[in-house]
C-alpha cells in the first residue's frame, strides 16, 4: 500500500521539480497517445519541441511567434496569480481582455485618422482602464453583497463577448469594409499601431510590457508589504486580518491588477498581432493564462516559462498537424495532460510517498 | 493483581528527526485509571495514536486481552472495545445530540431507540444530555459529555481521554470525575491523558510518565507529591513564577460598555463589558471557552470594530481603529488560535515575524519589507524566548505548539507594548515552556506594562493575576483581587457548572 505523508516544510525541490517531472511524463504519455493514432512518437514530440525552435525551414516563421503567444498569457497570468495567491477567484480575465481591447480601440478609432504618436500610448491606457472597469463589477459585488467573484467574473466573459460581437459588427464596424464585419485595421495605421519593436523577432511592446510585469510581480511578492498581504491572506486569512489586512481592500486591488493587466493584453492583441476588432479575435487568451497561472505554481519567473512552454505547444501542435496531420483534438488531449500531470505531481510538494510496511509483529 | 487488560510491548515509532515513542511499555489492569503524563513533544499522542489505530508503530507489539492487538484503523480499534474522546471534538454545530453521536457510529439505531438510549446512558452515568438540542447551543462541557457518550453507546472495556478537563469548570470537573469513577467500578480501564497534576493525584491509580518519548518513570499518584512528578516530567526542577509587587500605576487601557454582535451564528455576543487595567498590573480574564474569550480578543485586537469610545487606551479612543494602528499606539494582542491566526503555518518564522511587529519594529521602508531586520528580529525572539527551531527559516507548522507559542508570546513581548492582550498563553504547552511564558508576562508587568490574561486554567490565573474577574455568556464579572480567592468563589464566579442541579440527584444514585 502507499500512502502520503504531510512534510514539515513544503519541499524547495520538488516545487522545481515537479513542473520539469509532469513535462517529461506529458512526453512519455502523450508519446503512446500518437503511437496508437499511427504516428511515430519520438517524430510527433520532436515535431511539437523541438521543430519550432530550430527547425530549418519553420523556425524563421515559428520563434517569433513564440513570444507573440506567449506575451499576453504571462501578461493576463502575472495579474491572475496575485488574485489566486490572496484566495482571490478571477476567472473572467477573457472578459476582461476583450473589454480592455475594446475600449482601447474605440479610443483610437474615435481620433482616426490622426496619426499623432501619442495615440496608442493612450489606448493603452483606455485598454487597462477597460479591463480594470469590468473586472471591478465582480469586486464591488464581492465586498457590498458578498457575491462570489468565480461566477460573477466567469459570466461577465459572455456579457463581454456579447458587446464584442455588437462592437464589431455595428458601431465599430469599419465603414469602409464593404459590409465586412470587424472593424478598421489598427495594426497597419500609423498612430494605432503597436508594431515589433525589434524586427523580426515577435518582440510587440505587449511582450515588453508581460516582462516588466514578471519583475514587477516579483518584487512586489518577495520584497513589498502588500505582497506579503496578499500571501498571508491567501494562506491564512484569519491572520491576515489579525495582522490588519483588509479583505475588502485586497479583492478590490487583486481583481484591479488583474483587470488591468488583463485589458492591456487585449489592447497589445488587438492593435498588434490581431490587427482589429472582428467577432472572434479573442482566442482564449484569457481561460488559457489560468492555465498558465497555475503551471508556473503563481510564481513569476514560474508564469514566464509556463507562459513560454505552453505557446511553444500551442506553435508546435498546429506544426504537427500541418506536417503530421494529427488531429486538433489529440493536441488538445495533449495539452490536457501537461495540466493533469503537473497537478497530480503538485501533491509531492508537501506530501511524501510512503510505502506502508505491514505491520510489524 | 489481575493479569493486564491492555499491554504495550517495545513500541518504537520514529518520525523523521525526532523518534517520539523509544521502546514504550506500560499495562493497563481492567478497571484502573492510568494517567499518562509528560510535557509537549514526550510522545503521549504518538502514543495514543497508535492504541487507537491512527498509527502504525515501527517496532514493538501491543496485547489486548492478551491476544496481539495491531489496529489498522480506528474503527478497528473500536470493534475490539477501545474508545477515544479527543482533546478538540468532532461535533457538527448545526446538528443534534442525536444526530451526531449517529454519525459516529458503524450502524447506528433507528432515531428514535437512539435518543432513548441517550438518555438511559446520560442518567445511568450522571452526564445529563437532552438529545435533541443543537450542538451549537451546548456549552463546552456539554459538548465533552456528547463526545463521551458517544464512546460509552460502543461499550468500551478501554477508554481514552485526552487532556478531558481543558475546557471544564471546577464543578463540571467534579462531575466527569464521578463519572470517571463510576466507570472504573464498573471494570472500564482509562487511559488519562492530561499535564494536571493535581486531577491526576486525585483521580488517577497508577501513572505512566514520558519524556522524550521514553517511559522514564511509573508511580501511583497518591504516594507521591505534585512536584515530585513534575520533576519527573521535566527532568529539572521547575521554578515558580515570581515578581516583586509594586503598586499600580495609572490606567493604561479602560473599556466601558462593550457590546458585540457576533458574526457567526454560534458565537457568543458580548454584552456590556467594562474594566479597566493600570500599569503594572495583570488582569485575569477566567472562564470557559467558547464564553466570549475570542470575541473579547478580536474586540481588543482590532478585528471587530466597536465605538471609538468603547476602548480607550490612555485616553486615547481607539475602537473604530485597525489592528495596526492600535499596535503603533501600544496595544498589542496574541490570540489563542497559533495556527492560522497568531501564525500562518505555511510561511516561515521571519515571515511570520512581520505579522505582527512590522509597525512598532520599523521593519518595512517605504512599504518594502526589510527582511534582513525582520530575519534579526525573529532570531531575537528565538534566543530571548528559547524557541527550539533549526532556525528563523522553518515553517511555522513545523513547531511544536509550546514552540510556536513562545514564538507568538515573545514576538510580543518584544515589541514593548504599553497594553498586553494574551488569549490562552499557555494552553498545549508543557509546563516549563509555560512556567517561562508566565514569568515573561510578569516581567513584562513589572516593566510598567498593564497584561491582561485571558486563560481557562484558573491555577495559572490565581497565579500570576493581581485581580481576576470571569468571563460567562459574554459578560464580565466584577473584577476582584486574586490573592485569597478560593477555587469554590471562583467556581462560583465562573457561573457555576452547567446542569449541576439536574447532575447532583443522578449522582446520588
Amino acid at each position: 500500500m502507499i500512502r502520503l505523508e504531510k512534510r514539515p516544510t513544503p519541499s524547495r525541490a520538488w516545487n522545481i521539480g515537479a513542473p520539469i517531472l509532469a513535462v517529461v511524463l506529458t512526453m512519455i504519455a502523450g508519446g503512446v497517445m500518437f503511437a496508437l493514432l499511427g504516428q511515430d512518437p519520438v517524430e510527433a514530440i520532436r515535431v511539437i519541441f523541438w521543430d519550432p525552435l530550430f527547425h530549418e525551414r519553420f523556425a524563421a516563421f515559428s520563434r517569433p511567434q513564440l513570444l507573440v503567444k506567449a506575451g499576453p498569457l504571462i501578461l493576463i497570468a502575472i495579474g491572475l496569480a496575485l488574485g489566486f495567491r490572496a484566495g482571490i477567484w478571477n476567472i473572467g480575465a477573457e472578459g476582461q481582455y476583450i473589454m480592455g481591447a475594446l475600449f482601447g480601440a474605440a479610443f483610437g478609432l474615435a481620433l482616426y485618422p490622426s496619426e499623432s504618436p501619442l495615440i496608442f500610448p493612450a489606448m493603452v491606457i483606455a485598454g487597462a482602464l477597460g479591463g480594470w472597469a469590468w473586472a471591478m463589477i465582480p469586486a464591488i459585488l464581492k465586498t457590498r453583497f458578498r457575491t462570489n467573484e468565480i461566477l460573477v467574473s466567469l459570466l461577465l466573459v459572455y456579457v463581454a463577448e456579447a458587446i464584442l460581437a455588437s462592437a464589431a459588427t455595428g458601431w465599430l464596424r469599419n465603414p469602409e469594409g464593404m459590409g465586412f464585419p470587424g472593424s478598421r485595421d489598427l495594426a497597419r495605421h500609423p498612430g494605432t499601431d503597436n508594431p515589433e519593436v525589434i524586427a523580426g523577432t515577435g518582440m510587440h511592446w505587449g511582450v515588453i510590457t508581460a516582462f516588466i510585469a514578471v519583475i514587477a510581480a516579483y518584487v512586489l511578492l518577495n520584497r513589498h508589504v502588500l505582497g506579503y498581504q496578499i500571501k498571508l491572506a491567501g494562506q491564512a486569512p484569519r491572520a491576515a486580518r489579525f495582522a490588519g489586512v483588509n479583505p475588502g481592500r485586497l479583492v478590490i486591488l487583486c481583481l484591479g491588477i488583474s483587470g488591468v493587466l488583463a485589458g492591456m493584453a487585449g489592447l497589445f492583441e488587438v492593435s498588434g498581432p490581431a490587427g482589429q476588432i472582428t467577432i472572434d479575435f479573442n482566442v482564449g487568451y484569457g481561460f488559457t493564462a489560468i492555465i498558465v497561472a497555475f503551471l508556473g505554481r503563481l510564481h513569476p519567473i514560474g508564469i514566464l516559462l509556463a507562459g513560454l512552454l505552453m505557446a511553444l505547444t500551442y506553435i508546435g501542435g498546429e506544426l504537427a498537424q500541418l506536417m503530421l496531420g494529427v488531429p486538433a483534438s489529440a493536441i488538445q488531449a495533449f495539452q490536457g495532460m501537461l495540466l493533469f500531470f503537473l497537478l497530480a505531481l503538485d501533491v509531492l510538494a508537501n506530501y511524501r510517498i510512503k510505502r506502508a510496511r505491514e505491520v510489524v509483529a | 493483581m489481575t493479569s493486564p487488560l491492555f499491554e504495550t510491548i517495545g513500541l518504537t515509532k520514529a518520525y523523521p528527526g525526532v523518534v517520539a515513542n523509544d521502546d514504550v511499555s506500560f499495562a493497563i489492569r481492567p478497571g484502573e485509571i492510568h494517567a499518562l503524563l509528560g510535557e509537549n513533544g514526550a510522545g503521549k499522542s504518538t502514543l495514543v495514536k497508535t492504541i487507537y489505530g491512527l498509527v502504525k508503530p515501527d517496532a514493538g507489539e501491543m496485547l489486548f486481552k492478551g491476544t496481539v492487538y495491531a489496529p489498522s484503523e480506528p474503527r478497528a480499534a473500536r470493534a475490539a472495545g477501545v474508545a477515544m474522546v479527543f482533546q478538540h471534538f468532532s461535533l457538527f454545530e448545526a446538528l443534534s445530540v442525536a444526530e451526531n453521536i449517529a454519525l459516529g457510529m458503524e450502524n447506528p439505531p433507528k432515531p428514535r431507540d437512539l435518543a432513548a438510549r441517550i438518555t438511559e446512558v446520560s442518567a445511568q452515568y450522571g452526564l445529563p444530555l437532552d438529545p435533541d438540542r443543537l450542538v451549537g447551543d451546548l456549552s463546552a462541557g456539554e459538548r465533552q459529555r456528547v463526545e463521551i457518550i458517544r464512546c460509552l453507546l460502543q461499550d468500551p472495556k478501554l477508554l481514552i481521554m485526552d487532556e478531558p478537563t481543558s475546557v471544564l469548570t471546577p464543578q463540571e470537573v467534579e462531575i466527569l470525575f464521578h463519572t470517571l469513577r463510576k466507570l472504573r467500578d464498573e471494570g472500564t480501564a482509562i487511559l488519562y491523558i492530561s499535564h494536571k497534576l493535581d486531577e491526576i493525584r486525585a483521580l488517577c491509580d497508577e501513572a505512566t510518565i514520558l519524556r522524550l518519548g521514553k517511559v522514564v518513570a511509573t508511580c501511583t499518584p497518591r504516594e507521591v507529591s505534585a512536584a515530585e512528578m513534575a520533576e519527573l516530567m521535566v527532568g529539572k526542577s521547575l521554578s515558580r513564577p515570581a515578581r516583586d509587587a509594586g503598586a499600580p500605576g495609572e490606567v493604561l487601557l479602560h473599556v466601558g460598555g462593550l457590546s458585540v454582535t457576533p458574526a457567526s451564528p454560534f458565537g457568543t455576543p458580548l454584552r456590556h463589558i467594562g474594566f479597566e487595567v493600570r500599569a503594572g498590573e495583570v488582569l485575569g480574564i477566567g472562564g470557559v471557552a467558547g464564553n466570549g474569550q475570542d470575541e473579547l480578543l478580536a474586540a481588543l485586537s482590532g478585528e471587530t470594530r466597536v465605538p471609538p469610545r468603547t476602548i480607550l487606551l490612555s485616553d486615547t479612543p481607539v475602537g473604530a481603529m485597525g489592528p495596526n494602528k492600535r499596535r503603533a499606539l501600544g496595544l498589542l494582542c496574541a490570540p489563542e488560535e497559533r495556527l492560522g491566526h497568531a501564525a500562518a503555518p505555511d510561511m516561515t518564522l521571519t515571515e511570520n515575524a512581520v505579522l505582527t511587529a512590522r509597525v512598532r519594529q520599523q521593519l518595512d521602508r517605504h512599504g518594502f519589507v526589510d527582511w534582513g531586520s525582520t530575519r534579526d528580529y525573529a532570531a531575537k525572539i528565538i534566543e530571548r524566548f528559547d524557541v527550539r527551531t533549526p532556525g528563523t527559516e522553518v515553517a511555522a507548522r513545523a513547531l511544536s505548539g509550546g514552540n510556536l507559542q513562545k514564538f507568538v508570546i515573545g514576538r510580543e513581548v518584544l515589541q514593548n507594548p504599553k497594553v498586553l492582550v494574551v488569549n490562552q498563553p499557555t494552553w498545549g504547552v508543557d509546563a516549563s515552556a509555560a512556567a517561562a511564558i508566565r514569568q515573561a508576562l510578569l516581567d513584562l508587568a513589572t516593566g510598567g506594562a498593564a497584561v491582561i490574561v485571558i486563560s481557562q486554567d484558573l491555577d495559572e490565573l490565581l497565579e500570576i493575576s493581581d485581580r481576576f474577574c470571569a468571563l460567562n455568556e459574554g459578560r464580565l464579572s466584577a473584577p476582584r483581587p486574586a490573592r485569597g480567592l478560593s477555587m469554590e468563589e471562583v467556581g462560583l464566579m465562573l457561573g457555576g457548572a452547567h446542569d449541576m442541579h439536574e447532575a447532583q440527584p443522578e449522582a446520588a444514585e
